[in-house]
C-alpha cells in the first residue's frame, strides 16, 4: 500500500501538504464569533487608550475649573465635568489605566502562582499532590472577602498589597484547573508513549503535557481579568482599594453615585467603561472556550 | 455519610481557627487604635477606657483572653458603641442581613434556572441569546452600577418605588433585594444552562426519548436532576459572595444590616465588632459550604452510596 | 406481509461546514418473528438509518429527505412527534449499545424500568411494580426485588443490558431495534446477551433488527442480512448466500477481513528473549481496603522472533501485564529480564537507554499521538533521543518509515486529527519502530478500528514484524484476532495465567474451563 514518490527524501518537507494544527482551527473558529472579535477589538482599544492616555488625554489630570463646577457633556468636555471642574473624559482615562492594570497585573500574579503550584501537584502526584492541595482547599475555605477589606482597612494605601491580596485569591483556582489538566493529560496515552520512549519529565511537561494544557489556561485567564477588575471596583468602591490622588473606575462610579440625582452623567460614564470593559472580556473568555474546547475530529 | 459529614465539619474547625487568630492579629497590628480618631483625650481616660477594654495587657494574653470568652459564646463590648455588646450589634444586624439575602437568593434561584433552563432546551437560539445576553449584563455591571441605577430609574425619575430603608415603607425590600440578587441570578442562569447542555447530550436522554415519554418529562425528571447538581454546588460561594454583597447594596440603599456594620466597624477600628463580625460570618461561610458539599455530593446516587459504606 | 418495510430512505446531515447525505436511498425488511441483522462499518449509515424510524436523529442538523417506512399501516416517516411518541416504548423500543451510559444515574432501576407502562398504558405503580419484576426474572436477573430498588452504578455492564433489555420488552412491542446492544460488552458476557436476546425473540415472536458491524456475531443468530456501505445498501440475503455466495466486492472484503486461522508456527524455540518470574502488579487504595490485584503472581517467557498473545477480558489485568513489562507501570514484586538483563532493577539513565530496545502501540489511535505535533514531529522525536541518526540524515529516516507503514509522505506536516484512525495507528506504529526495538507491546491495537481496516493493519504488524525479526507480546480481547496472529498464547483472569502453550493446541483442545467458555463465546460458529 506504499504510495511511491519520486522525489528525494531531502524535499519531504518542501513538497508536503500543510497541516491545520489545532490552534489553527481553533483561530479560524474564533473569527467567526462576531461578539468575541468585538470584544478582542474593543479591550485592545481600551488597552492602546489607556496606555497613551498621558499623551491623549485632552486635559491634564490635575486640571481643575471651580467656576465651571460640575456640567454636562458639551463640546469642550465630551463627557462633561465634575463638581471640581475636572474633564470627565480625563478622569475615566486615568482611572482605566489604573483599573486594567490591577487586572492584567493582579491576574499575571495569579496565573503564575497557580499554574506552577497546579503543575507540580498535577505531575508529581502522590503525598506531594495530596499536601498542595490539602493546603489549596484550606485557603479555598477562607471566607476571603472578609480578609481583603480587613487587609485593606489595615494596610490600606498600598496599591502593591491591592494586587497581591487579589493575586492571592485568584491563584487557588488557577492551581486546581491546571492541576486537573495535567493529571488527565498525564494518564493519556501519548505521554505514556513519550514515558517508554524514554523522555526525561521535564521534556515531557515541556512538549507534550503544557502545549495541551494551554486551552483551559488562556480560557480562565481571560475570565479572571474581569472578575479581578469587578473585586477592585468593589474594593474601591467602598473606599477600601485605591485611593485619591490615584483614581480608578470604582473610586469613580462611587463618586458618581453620590451625587447620581444632580449630576448622572458622573455615575454613568465611568459605568459605562467598566461595562464596557467586562463584557469584552467576558465575550473574549467565552469565544476562546468555544473555540478551544473542541478537540480536533474523531473517527 | 454521617462519617463524611463529620469528617468535614472537622476540616472546618481549623480553617474557623485560622480566621480567628489570623483576624486577631491582624486588627491589631493595624496603625492607629480604636480611641485615636476621637477627639482628644486625657491620658488617664485613655488608660482607663484601655484597661477596660484590656488593652494594656500584653497581646497574646488577650488573645487567650478572647479566646475564653469566644468560648462562652461572649463576642465582647463593643469599642465605639459603649454599653452595647457586639452580640447585641450583630444580633440587631443579621435578621435584616438575612433577610436581604435570602430574598436575593431567592430572585438568583428562580430567575436563574428557569432562564438557564429554557436557554438549555433550544440552544443558539433566541430562546437561548436573549436570557444569556441578559445575563451577560448581570455579571458584567456589578451591584454598586445596577443599584444607583435602579435607584436613578425607578426611585428619582420614575418614582415608583423608594430608595432606601428596609421594612420602614412597603416595597422598600424590592430594589435592594433585585440589586443583590441580579448578579448570582445571572451565574445561576449559566450554570443551570451549562449543566443541562451537558446531560442532554448524554445517552440516557435519548433511553428516555426513545421510551416514548413525553418532553417534558424528560427534561422535568431525567435532566434536571443531574443538570442542577453545579447550581447546588454554587450555593456554598453564592452564600459568601452575597454576604459581600451586602456590604455595598447596604450601604447604598440605607440599611441597617450587617454588612453595614461591618464596614463601619473596620473604618472605626472597631477591634471586638470586627473580630465578632468576622469570626461569626465565616463560621456562617463556612458551615453554608459544607452544607452545599454535602448535599451535592448527596445528590448523586454513586458518591451517596460510595460514601455511605456501601456499593460495590 | 412486512412488519417494517423500509423504501428509500434518505437523510443527510446540514452542518456549517455543508449538507452530507449519511443515507442515500436505502431498502430493507423486517418479516414478523424474524431477526434483520444490518451490518456495515462506521460511516455506512447503519445506526442513523434505525434513529430515523423512530425520529430520534437530533432535527437541526439532521434531516429526513425522503423515503417510506411502513409500520403496522403507518408511514413512520411522516408522523408527527406525539404519534412517533406513542410507537416508541410500546410497540417499537430499543435498546442501545453502551449500557454504562444508557441508564440514568441519579433513578433507580425499577422508577426507570415503570417508565413505559405509566406512560403507555396507565397502569397503577404497584402493577407497574409487579410487571417489572416479571421482566427482571425473564431477562435472567437474580434478585429483582433488590435490584428494583438500586441504582445503576451498582450493576456491571452485563446486568444493566439485561436491565434495559427488560425495559424495552415490558410492553411487549412488535418490533426491538438493538443498535449494536453488545459491542461494548465482553466476549463471554456478549455471548450471553446474544443467547438470550434471539431467546426472548423466539419466545414472544416478535421481529428484531439488529445493528452491528461484525458479521461473526449476527452469523449465528439472524435470518437476514443486510450490508451498508457508506450510506447505501450493498447486498442483502439469508446468512447462507452472505456467508458462502457473496456477490457485491464490499461483502467479500468484510468477510476476507474476519481474521481466521492459525499461524503455522515452528516448535518454540528456547530462546527466551522474556523472562517474566512472580511478577505482581498491585495497586493500593487509599487506607486499609484490599488491594486491587492487577497481576498476581505471572511467570511466563517470550521467546525471539514470536508472537506471543496475551488474551483475557476487562479487568483481566491483560493491559497492566503490558505496561509492567515497559516498565510503566508500577511493578510490586517478582522481576522482568530482558536478553539476560534485570529490567526490574533498572533506573534513570540506564532504563532510558533500555528504552530503544523495546516500544508499545497503543489502544486508542487518538489517544496515543500528541494532537499538536505533526507526523514528522512524532517519528523525529524517537530518532533525536536516540541518536538513531544524524540530523542531517532525519529526513531519509522519516521518509522511509512513511513507507515502511504505508503512508503517503507527503502527509507528513499533517495533524493527527487530519487523519483516519487506521491511519493514526500507522503513525503509532511507525514511532514504536523509529528506534529499531527488538521487542514491541501491542496493547489491543486494532480493536478501535474499523473490521477492514483491522485486517489492513494486521497485515501490516505481521509483515513488519517479519521483516525486521520483531518480538511481540501481543494483548488482545479478540480470540479471533490472537488465533490469527499469534504463535502462543497466554489466557489471563483475575491477574493470573490460567494457560498457556501454542495457539493450535490451546484453541482446539483447551484444558481448562475458563478458557473452555472464552472459546465456546466465540461467535461465527455458523460460518465455519
Amino acid at each position: 500500500m506504499t504510495t511511491l514518490q519520486s522525489s528525494e527524501p531531502a524535499d519531504l518537507l518542501e513538497n508536503a501538504e500543510m497541516g491545520a494544527s489545532l490552534w489553527r482551527d481553533a483561530w479560524q473558529r474564533l473569527r467567526k464569533n462576531k461578539m468575541a472579535v468585538g470584544g478582542g477589538i474593543t479591550l485592545l482599544l481600551f488597552i492602546v487608550v489607556a496606555l497613551l492616555t498621558p499623551w491623549l488625554a485632552p486635559y491634564s489630570y490635575e486640571a481643575q475649573n471651580l467656576d465651571l463646577g460640575a456640567s454636562p457633556p458639551s463640546a469642550a468636555h465630551w463627557l462633561g465635568t465634575d463638581v471640581f471642574g475636572r474633564d470627565v473624559l480625563t478622569q475615566v482615562m486615568y482611572g482605566g489605566r489604573v483599573s486594567l492594570a490591577v487586572g492584567f497585573i493582579a491576574t499575571a500574579v495569579a496565573l503564575l502562582i497557580g499554574v506552577t503550584w497546579g503543575a507540580i501537584a498535577g505531575y508529581v502526584g502522590g503525598r506531594v499532590d495530596a499536601v498542595m492541595m490539602r493546603i489549596v482547599d484550606i485557603l479555598y475555605a477562607l471566607p476571603f472577602m472578609i480578609f481583603i477589606v480587613l487587609l485593606m482597612v489595615v494596610f490600606g494605601r498600598n496599591v502593591l498589597l491591592l494586587f497581591l491580596a487579589i493575586g492571592a485569591v485568584e491563584w487557588l483556582t488557577m492551581a486546581r484547573i491546571m492541576r486537573s489538566q495535567v493529571q488527565s493529560l498525564r494518564q493519556q496515552e501519548f505521554v505514556e508513549a513519550a514515558i517508554s520512549l524514554g523522555l526525561s519529565p521535564a521534556a515531557i511537561i515541556r512538549r507534550h503535557v503544557i502545549p495541551n494544557a494551554l486551552g483551559p489556561i488562556i480560557v480562565y485567564t481571560t475570565l479572571t481579568i474581569p472578575s479581578v477588575m469587578l473585586l477592585e471596583a468593589f474594593l474601591s468602591f467602598l473606599g477600601l482599594g485605591i485611593q485619591p490622588p490615584q483614581t480608578s473606575w470604582g473610586l469613580l462610579i462611587s463618586y458618581g453615585a453620590e451625587t447620581m440625582e444632580e449630576y448622572p452623567w458622573l455615575l454613568i460614564f465611568p459605568g459605562l467603561a467598566l461595562t464596557t470593559t467586562l463584557f469584552s472580556l467576558n465575550f473574549l473568555g467565552d469565544g476562546l472556550r468555544d473555540a478551544l474546547d473542541v478537540r480536533g475530529s474523531k473517527d | 455519610m454521617l462519617r463524611f459529614i463529620i469528617s468535614r465539619l472537622l476540616q472546618a474547625i481549623p480553617v474557623i481557627f485560622i480566621v480567628i487568630t489570623a483576624t486577631f492579629f491582624l486588627v491589631r497590628a493595624a496603625p492607629g487604635g480604636p480611641f485615636d480618631a476621637e477627639k482628644v483625650v486625657l491620658p488617664e481616660v485613655k488608660r482607663a477606657l484601655e484597661a477596660q477594654y484590656k488593652l494594656d495587657l500584653p497581646l497574646h494574653e488577650q488573645y487567650f483572653a478572647y479566646l475564653s470568652d469566644l468560648a462562652q459564646g461572649e463576642l465582647g463590648p463593643s469599642f465605639k458603641y459603649p454599653g452595647r455588646s457586639v452580640n447585641e450589634i450583630l444580633f440587631s444586624g443579621l435578621p435584616v442581613t438575612a433577610e436581604l439575602g435570602f430574598y436575593a437568593l431567592l430572585i438568583a434561584l428562580i430567575i436563574g434556572v428557569t432562564a438557564g433552563v429554557l436557554a438549555s432546551l433550544k440552544p443558539n437560539t433566541r430562546q437561548d441569546y436573549i436570557p444569556m445576553s441578559l445575563a451577560m449584563i448581570g455579571i458584567c455591571m456589578p451591584s454598586f452600577l445596577l443599584g444607583p441605577l435602579l435607584v436613578l430609574v425607578f426611585g428619582i425619575y420614575l418614582e415608583w418605588l423608594p430608595i432606601s430603608g428596609w421594612g420602614s415603607i412597603p416595597g422598600d425590600k424590592i430594589l435592594p433585594s433585585i440589586t443583590l440578587g441580579a448578579a448570582y441570578a445571572a451565574y445561576v442562569a449559566r450554570l443551570s444552562r451549562a449543566g443541562m447542555l451537558e446531560i442532554l447530550s448524554q445517552d440516557y436522554i435519548r433511553t428516555a426519548r426513545a421510551k416514548g415519554l413525553p418532553e417534558w418529562q424528560v427534561v422535568g425528571k431525567h435532566a434536571l436532576r443531574g443538570g442542577l447538581i453545579p447550581v447546588i454546588a454554587f450555593l456554598g460561594p453564592a452564600f459568601a459572595g452575597l454576604l459581600a454583597g451586602s456590604f455595598v447594596v447596604e450601604t447604598i440603599f440605607q440599611i441597617p444590616g450587617l454588612g453595614r456594620f461591618y464596614v463601619q466597624a473596620a473604618f472605626n477600628r472597631d477591634y471586638t465588632m470586627i473580630l465578632g463580625t468576622t469570626v461569626f460570618l465565616s463560621s456562617l461561610i463556612v458551615l453554608f459550604n459544607l452544607i452545599s458539599d454535602v448535599a451535592a455530593a448527596w445528590l448523586n446516587p454513586r458518591l451517596r452510596s460510595q460514601l455511605s459504606g456501601g456499593g460495590q | 406481509m412486512s412488519l417494517l418495510n423500509v423504501e428509500n430512505l434518505e437523510v443527510s446531515f446540514v452542518t456549517r461546514n455543508g449538507t452530507s447525505k449519511a443515507v442515500k436511498g436505502v431498502s430493507f425488511t423486517v418479516e414478523p418473528k424474524q431477526i434483520t441483522a444490518i451490518i456495515g462499518e462506521s460511516g455506512s449509515g447503519k445506526s442513523v438509518s434505525c434513529y430515523a424510524l423512530l425520529g430520534l436523529i437530533p432535527s437541526p442538523p439532521g434531516r429526513i429527505d425522503g423515503g417510506v417506512a411502513s409500520f403496522e399501516g403507518q408511514n413512520l416517516l411522516t408522523l408527527s412527534e406525539a404519534e412517533l411518541r406513542k410507537i416508541r416504548g410500546s410497540d417499537i423500543a430499543m435498546i442501545f449499545q453502551d449500557p454504562m451510559t444508557c441508564l440514568n444515574p441519579y433513578l433507580t432501576i425499577g422508577e426507570q424500568l415503570i417508565e413505559p407502562l405509566l406512560v403507555h398504558r396507565n397502569l397503577s405503580r404497584a402493577d407497574a411494580k409487579t410487571r417489572a419484576i416479571e421482566l427482571l426474572n425473564e431477562v435472567g436477573i437474580r434478585s429483582p426485588d433488590s435490584t428494583f430498588d438500586s441504582f445503576p452504578h451498582e450493576f456491571s455492564g452485563g446486568m444493566r443490558q439485561r436491565v434495559m433489555i427488560a425495559m424495552a420488552l415490558i410492553n411487549e412491542p412488535k418490533l426491538l431495534i438493538a443498535d449494536e446492544p453488545t459491542t461494548a460488552l465482553d466476549v463471554t458476557i456478549q455471548a450471553q446477551i446474544l443467547r438470550l436476546i434471539a431467546d426472548l425473540q423466539k419466545h414472544r415472536d416478535i421481529g428484531v433488527l439488529f445493528i452491528s458491524h461484525d458479521l461473526a456475531v449476527v452469523s449465528d443468530i439472524a435470518d437476514q442480512i443486510v450490508v451498508m456501505e457508506q450510506g447505501e445498501v450493498v447486498e442483502s440475503g439469508a446468512p447462507d448466500a452472505i456467508f458462502n455466495h457473496a456477490q457485491h466486492p464490499y461483502t467479500q472484503k468484510l468477510l476476507a477481513a474476519i481474521p481466521s486461522g492459525e499461524r503455522d508456527s515452528e516448535e518454540a524455540k528456547d530462546d527466551a528473549l522474556i523472562n517474566v518470574q512472580n511478577l505482581r502488579t498491585w495497586f493500593h487504595g487509599s487506607g486499609k481496603t484490599e488491594p486491587v490485584k492487577a497481576v498476581d503472581d505471572v511467570s511466563f517467557d517470550i521467546h525471539r522472533g514470536e508472537i506471543l498473545g496475551l488474551v483475557g477480558e476487562s479487568g483481566s489485568g491483560k493491559s497492566t501485564l503490558g505496561r509492567s513489562i515497559m516498565r510503566l507501570a508500577p511493578v510490586t514484586g517478582g522481576q522482568i529480564t530482558f536478553d539476560g538483563i534485570q529490567l526490574t532493577g533498572l533506573e534513570g539513565r540506564d532504563l532510558k537507554d533500555f528504552r530503544s530496545r523495546m516500544q508499545m502501540i497503543f489502544q486508542d489511535p487518538f489517544a496515543s499521538l500528541n494532537p499538536r505535533m505533526t507526523v514528522y514531529d512524532t517519528l523525529a522525536e524517537p530518532l533525536l533521543l536516540h541518536n538513531v541518526c544524524q540530523r542531517a540524515e532525519l529526513d531519509q529516516h522519516i521518509a522511509k518509515l512513511m513507507d515502511d507503514v504505508g503512508l503517503a509522505r507527503n502527509f507528513i506536516r499533517k495533524y493527527p486529527h487530519e487523519f483516519s484512525g487506521g491511519q493514526r495507528q500507522r503513525i503509532a506504529i511507525g514511532r514504536a519502530l523509529a528506534t529499531r526495538p527488538e521487542f514491541i507491546v501491542a496493547d489491543e491495537p486494532v480493536s478501535a478500528l474499523d473490521v477492514t481496516i483491522q485486517a489492513q493493519i494486521l497485515d501490516l504488524l505481521m509483515a513488519l514484524g517479519r521483516e525486521h525479526n520483531l518480538t511481540m507480546l501481543f494483548v488482545s480481547h479478540d480470540m479471533a484476532v490472537i488465533r490469527h496472529i499469534a504463535d502462543r498464547v497466554l489466557v489471563m483472569y483475575h491477574g493470573k495465567i490460567v494457560e498457556a502453550g501454542p495457539v493450535k493446541q490451546v484453541f482446539n483442545n483447551p484444558a481448562e474451563p475458563y478458557t473452555q467458555s472464552l472459546l465456546s463465546s466465540i461467535p461465527g460458529v455458523a460460518m465455519m
